[in-house]
């Protein structure tokens, strides 16, 4: 299980990534691994707002589909127009190119709130136990 | 996770399975990815093992005849060497089960859904007439499914049965990696394929030989999710989904395997007589005309108004589209009349169109 220490988690299974007031979002490894082949992604268009806790898109696999939360409260300032055609590179690269959407965050100290890599790696670890 | 395994649980965890629970089993949904398996399969070769479905056997002198009113398709056709695709219905012409009948020179076996089993069983067990012995041989039963162009070119290296001899839905007894089995051309895929059934002590020893004599091929472990795709891109219905206890055969597409005029009839005929002069609804097969997935369930539109509903649907990796099956109101049916499918609060663009989704080349 890839759970790369310079990331922020939350608990459905999101990472972020903080430069600045600008946080990248994605997936985590053991997300794309429980839902498998992804085939398709509904994500918002660039200026949305995006509230924490809230999805702001679905990611549908061949076996289920899933809504995807916003870790963070913010405006999409990027979607990764990648995903468009190469779904399946969330799949391969969840923490790198299989990025998601880019936001501007209206309150950087929100991160802080989020799960540190040792507490996600305790979540994963105990959702297996399930 | 709480469930039923079968003989090859623990060799699936080795093989990195994702287990899930699935009609009472703990079964492995995919190893290295639904589509992998699927392409895996509709290329070279995949092997499933699909342990959880049910065997009955039916011993006694009127095991025919019992066979043929409690089930739809003419069993009085079936000779020893024989399958053949059927349905057990209720009085109101409901779906109790889709199965498979096996003919043997003195006996009969017959196979069912897993999800199924215990109803069955009991069902047939409160229908009984006549000199009939019916046992439950599931537990001791291991099937697995070695399906794709190359399965004849893998099972050949570890029998000495004549496979060419035996054609579509027939099957033999013969070695398999030396232990006895049966060998039967079926499957659930749409490609050529063997299912084999033998004693549940052998599934490691068997699953291994194949393994091995696939290896060249490049054979690979599938799971419930490939089953799933597979099946649906040549419109196999699934129990459950696409027919149950609510739907009669007839719009389900299987008027095909309802023998109406067998001789001594069966459970069901008057019910599927009429439903033979009127039905008011069709399965039919769809395509989505734009990004995204329509799942079993999703209501069905035409112009606003709600006709129809998704009994299957998924992706097809081989069209690299969203597919799926849906009971059409009439006269929605019709291949080409363009429709709407709910998906979570979307609307969706489809099509009916002609099935099978893919046919073997």
């Amino acid at each position: 299980m890839n759970i790369p220490s310079e990331l922020y988690y939350s608990k459905d299974h999101e990472w972020i990534k903080v430069t600045g007031d600008e946080a990248t979002i994605g997936i985590t490894d053991y997300a794309q691994g429980e839902l498998g082949d992804i085939v398709f992604l509904d994500l918002p268009e660039i200026g949305t707002v995006v509230t924490g806790g809230n999805p702001f898109g679905t990611i549908e696999a061949v076996k289920a589909a899933a809504d995807i939360y916003a870790p963070v409260s913010g405006e999409v300032v990027a979607v990764n127009g990648l995903l468009e055609d190469s779904p399946e590179i969330i799949n391969q690269d969840p923490y790198g190119s299989g990025w998601i959407i880019k936001v501007k965050m209206m309150d950087p100290e929100e991160a802080g709130t989020l799960l540190k890599p040792d507490d996600y790696a305790r979540l994963v670890e105990e959702a297996g136990e399930e | 996770m709480e469930g039923k395994k079968t003989g090859l649980y623990e060799q699936h965890l080795a093989m990195g399975a994702k287990m899930v629970p699935f009609a009472g089993f703990i079964m492995p949904v995919n190893y290295s990815g639904i589509i992998d398996e699927h392409l895996a399969v509709r290329k070279n070769v995949g092997v499933f093992d699909v342990s959880h479905m049910g065997e009955f056997e039916f011993r006694g002198a009127d095991a025919r005849k019992f066979l043929n009113w409690i089930t739809t398709n003419n069993v009085a056709h079936l000779e020893p060497g024989g399958v053949q695709y059927s349905a057990m219905l209720y009085e109101n012409g409901g779906v109790v089960d889709d199965l498979l009948i096996y003919s043997f020179d003195d006996h009969y076996m017959m196979v069912v859904n897993a999800s199924n089993i215990e109803k069955d069983f009991k069902w047939i067990k409160d229908h009984l007439t006549g000199d009939v012995q019916l046992t439950d041989i599931s537990y001791q039963t291991t099937l697995l499914a070695v399906q794709g162009p190359h399965a004849v070119d893998v099972l050949r290296k570890i029998t000495n049965t004549p496979l060419d001899e035996i054609s579509y839905y027939h099957f033999r007894a013969g070695k398999v990696a030396e232990i006895d089995a049966l060998i039967s051309r079926t499957g659930y895929t749409g490609e050529d394929g063997f299912e084999l059934y033998f004693k549940r002590e052998f599934s490691l020893h068997t699953w291994e030989a194949l393994f091995e004599a696939g290896e060249e091929f490049g054979i690979k472990p599938a799971g419930l999710g490939a089953r799933d795709s597979l099946r649906l891109e040549v419109c196999y219905n699934l129990y459950g989904n696409d027919m149950d206890q609510t739907t009669n055969p007839i719009e389900a597409g299987l008027g095909w395997i309802v023998k109406t005029k067998k001789a001594g009839g069966f459970i069901g005929k008057e019910q599927v007589l009429k439903a033979r002069q009127i039905t008011t609804r069709k399965l039919v097969g769809f395509i989505l005309k734009q990004k995204g997935i329509a799942r079993h369930g999703a209501d069905v539109f035409v112009g606003g108004a709600k006709v129809g509903h998704v009994t299957s649907g998924g992706f097809s990796p081989i069209l690299n589209m969203a597919i799926g099956l849906a009971y059409m109101d009439k006269p929605y049916h019709e291949i080409g009349t363009a429709i709407e499918i709910d998906s979570r609060g979307r609307r969706l663009q489809a099509q009916i169109v002609q099935t099978p989704f893919y046919k073997r080349g």
